[in-house]
């Protein structure tokens, strides 16, 4: 197994890979979109007994819970490439890094924006200081401090490896963070009221919000190649040009 | 171990003749604490009420001011890159480093916070929690702080990137921070309080001098 | 330092940066041996002591002392050597001796051994001065001073000779000297004729490779 992955280590090798794997990963993730969408949307019923008449609002959910949970899922893909980076001292590693971060960005920003819409229609609060979205908010910080970093430096490859330490530091950061930010939120909001930023999940909604949720998967790792291509082809035009400029 | 003291005296003796920030991060923490009645209005309550917040808050943004300046001017001087070279482990140097600067820095701001607490009409019962949760958390700061000024070496604008790396790090400190003072104030027990700050202390120390080991010998390649 | 003692190196190649700096640099160096670098600017000659001191990793090839890389035990490998570089590391406001002291004190090098490294370099006039006073030839004696007071197997140092006068130059290749009849190895880049006797060269030429004079 780390054979074949050492293997897929080499630039040349992985935009072949790359370019074998995308079209299905892009289909996979149109089909499991469009039918978790229209089946959330148009046929599962909205829900249980709505506390406050949160009716149809709720199928913000199907958008909602899949990008918090590609928010986690990007970086700890991140963390693990960064890992994979510093110890075989690999550049493919810093590459598909420095990819990832700002589609994991997007993704806790589309969180943070439905949980505040479902908030609106549900509390009428544009924002509401509870755990999830709140752990959300952090997450969002460490993805730009990320990104910050990584484009801080004039030399690419200091940024990159930067990063790949400041991305391991936060994912050992991420449980403890959670874990504050629940105790804190207890503490602060004993009411039932703002309890939890999502309604109990019907069982009905199950299946369409996991066809989501695998949509969103591959769409990330669709746009992930995508970009990871695309920073290779630079990465190989400024080494070519580097060689033109200083034999 | 011979390299840890020499390196400790060594950082202490320049703080005490080049002028450390002890002063400027003290009168950053006093003038801080100072903006919130102007904020939030001057009634003893509502100040005291928030008081622990404000406290702890101030106290993180003032130890963080300081921070960029840890490992700057032995990168400028080239003296990290014999520091790196020398003898002695360089998280063991790390240590020492981040123990001199808490000596200069963090303690005077645990050394002052009653005095501000007193600015803030907190209630008399919070203060050993006050002084105690600081005294366990600014440590931490320090060494969250060493990792990010590790790594913003050499980066184009460092002193504010810190502050955005390493402000989300801060935040389970800050909770359980102002959590002791505020269970203090309403007459609880801030034992667990205290306890969790020191094992966020002993997690701290054993890790993150060597990550910014790892950072600073990456910022010298 | 024992008579065994043997620096290699193989199929060097460095990265600095996205450019390559140098490759195929190979040479080897025993007991009471000197190496003395030379090559243009922006050849490496930084960049390989750089390696050598075990600051960065080559980008291919192997660094070896007696027979084991030296990226098997750093901590062993930093334990022997004493770089100098570029910069002096001359903190402006402890004084001189002060200043050595911290160095002599980090490398566990017995205390009285500053007062004679400073007079070896002429400096202790200037002992109780804060080092602000400096010039930038008294700075670099400050730095070349350690190599006096400290002992170590290995000596690397780049542009010694930067803003010393002939008299302090002398100084310098005799410290040189006296520590390869003792059985000592050094790696010296410099531009100056530096009289070192019995050294063997190495010719950095950047890219293109390398060739041993």
């Amino acid at each position: 197994m780390s054979a074949r992955l050492h293997a897929l280590a080499n630039p040349a090798r992985f935009a072949r890979f790359a370019r074998r794997i995308l079209p299905w990963m892009a289909a996979l993730a149109a089909l499991c979109i469009g039918v978790g969408a229209v089946w959330g949307v148009v046929f599962a019923p909205p829900g249980a007994t709505p506390p406050e008449g949160q009716g149809e609002t709720v199928r913000i959910m199907y958008v909602h819970v899949p990008s918090a949970w590609m928010a986690l899922f990007v970086y700890g893909c991140m963390a693990l490439v960064s890992a994979g980076a510093l110890v075989w001292r690999h550049p493919l590693g810093h590459v598909l890094a420095r990819a990832a971060s700002p589609i994991g960005a997007c993704f806790t920003l589309l969180a943070l924006a439905t949980g505040s819409l479902w908030g609106a229609k549900m509390w009428g609060a544009w924002w509401v200081w509870d755990a999830r979205l709140t752990s959300m908010l952090i997450l969002f910080f460490l993805y730009l401090g990320h990104i910050a970093l990584t484009h801080a430096f004039d030399d690419p490859g200091r940024g990159a490896r930067a990063a790949a330490i400041l991305a391991l530091v936060g994912v050992v950061n991420i449980p403890i963070i959670k874990f504050s930010v629940d105790w804190w939120n207890t503490l602060h909001q004993p009411a039932s009221i703002i309890r939890r930023s999502g309604p109990a999940i019907d069982a009905a909604m199950l299946a369409p919000l996991f066809l989501m949720i695998f949509g969103f998967t591959f769409y990330f790792f669709a746009v992930w190649l995508l970009r990871a291509r695309a920073e290779l082809a630079a990465l190989r035009t400024r080494a070519l040009r580097l060689r033109l400029l200083a034999p | 171990m011979s390299g840890f003291g020499a390196l400790l005296r060594r950082d202490l003796r320049l703080a005490l003749r080049q002028g450390s920030d002890t002063a400027t991060v003290l009168a950053f923490f006093l003038i801080v604490v100072s903006l919130f009645p102007f904020g939030v209005g001057p009634e003893p309550q509502t100040l005291s009420a928030i008081g622990a917040g404000i406290l702890w808050v101030a106290a993180l943004l003032a130890a963080l001011l300081s921070l960029d300046r840890l490992f700057q001017a032995d990168y400028e001087d080239g003296t990290l890159d014999y520091l790196l070279s020398a003898p002695a482990a360089p998280s063991l140097l790390v240590i020492a480093k981040c123990l001199a600067h808490w000596l200069t820095t963090g303690l005077p701001l645990v050394l002052l916070s009653p005095l501000l607490g007193l600015l803030l009409n907190l209630p008399s019962a919070a203060y050993p929690a006050l002084v105690a949760g600081l005294a366990l958390g600014t440590p931490v700061l320090t060494l969250i702080g060493a990792i990010g000024a590790a790594l913003v070496l050499g980066a184009r604008r460092g002193g504010v990137l810190l502050s955005l790396l390493i402000l989300p790090l801060y935040i389970p400190v800050l909770i359980f921070g102002v959590g002791a003072v505020e269970a203090a104030a309403a007459g609880q027990g801030f034992r667990a309080h205290l306890l969790l700050l020191g094992a966020f202390l002993l997690g701290a120390l054993a890790l993150a001098p060597f990550v910014a080991a790892v950072a600073l010998r990456q910022a010298a390649e | 330092m024992t008579s065994a003692d043997r620096l290699e190196c193989r199929d060097l190649a460095c990265l600095r940066g996205e450019r390559l700096v140098f490759k195929g640099v190979s040479f080897a160096l025993g007991a009471g041996e000197a190496l003395r670098l030379t090559g243009p600017n922006g050849s490496g000659k930084s960049s390989l002591l750089r390696l050598l001191t075990g600051l960065g990793r080559p980008a291919a090839g192997m660094i070896a002392w007696s027979g084991a890389s030296i990226f098997d035990d750093p901590d062993a490998h930093r334990r022997r050597l004493l770089f100098l570089g570029h910069q002096d590391a001359v903190k402006p406001w402890l004084t001189v001796r002060e200043n050595l002291s911290f160095w002599a004190a980090l490398h566990g090098a017995q205390p009285d051994r500053i007062a004679p490294a400073l007079a070896h370099f002429a400096l202790t006039a200037q002992a109780e001065l804060p080092a602000r006073f400096l010039s930038q030839g008294q700075r670099r004696r400050l730095a070349l001073a350690r190599f006096a007071a400290i002992p170590a197997a290995l000596w690397l140092l780049d542009e010694p000779t930067t803003g010393l006068d002939d008299a302090n130059v002398a100084t310098l290749e005799a410290l040189v000297a006296e520590h390869c009849a003792a059985g000592g190895l050094a790696v010296v880049s410099t531009h100056l004729a530096l009289k070192l006797p019995g050294a063997a060269a190495l010719a950095l030429t950047g890219a293109s490779g390398q060739q041993a004079a």
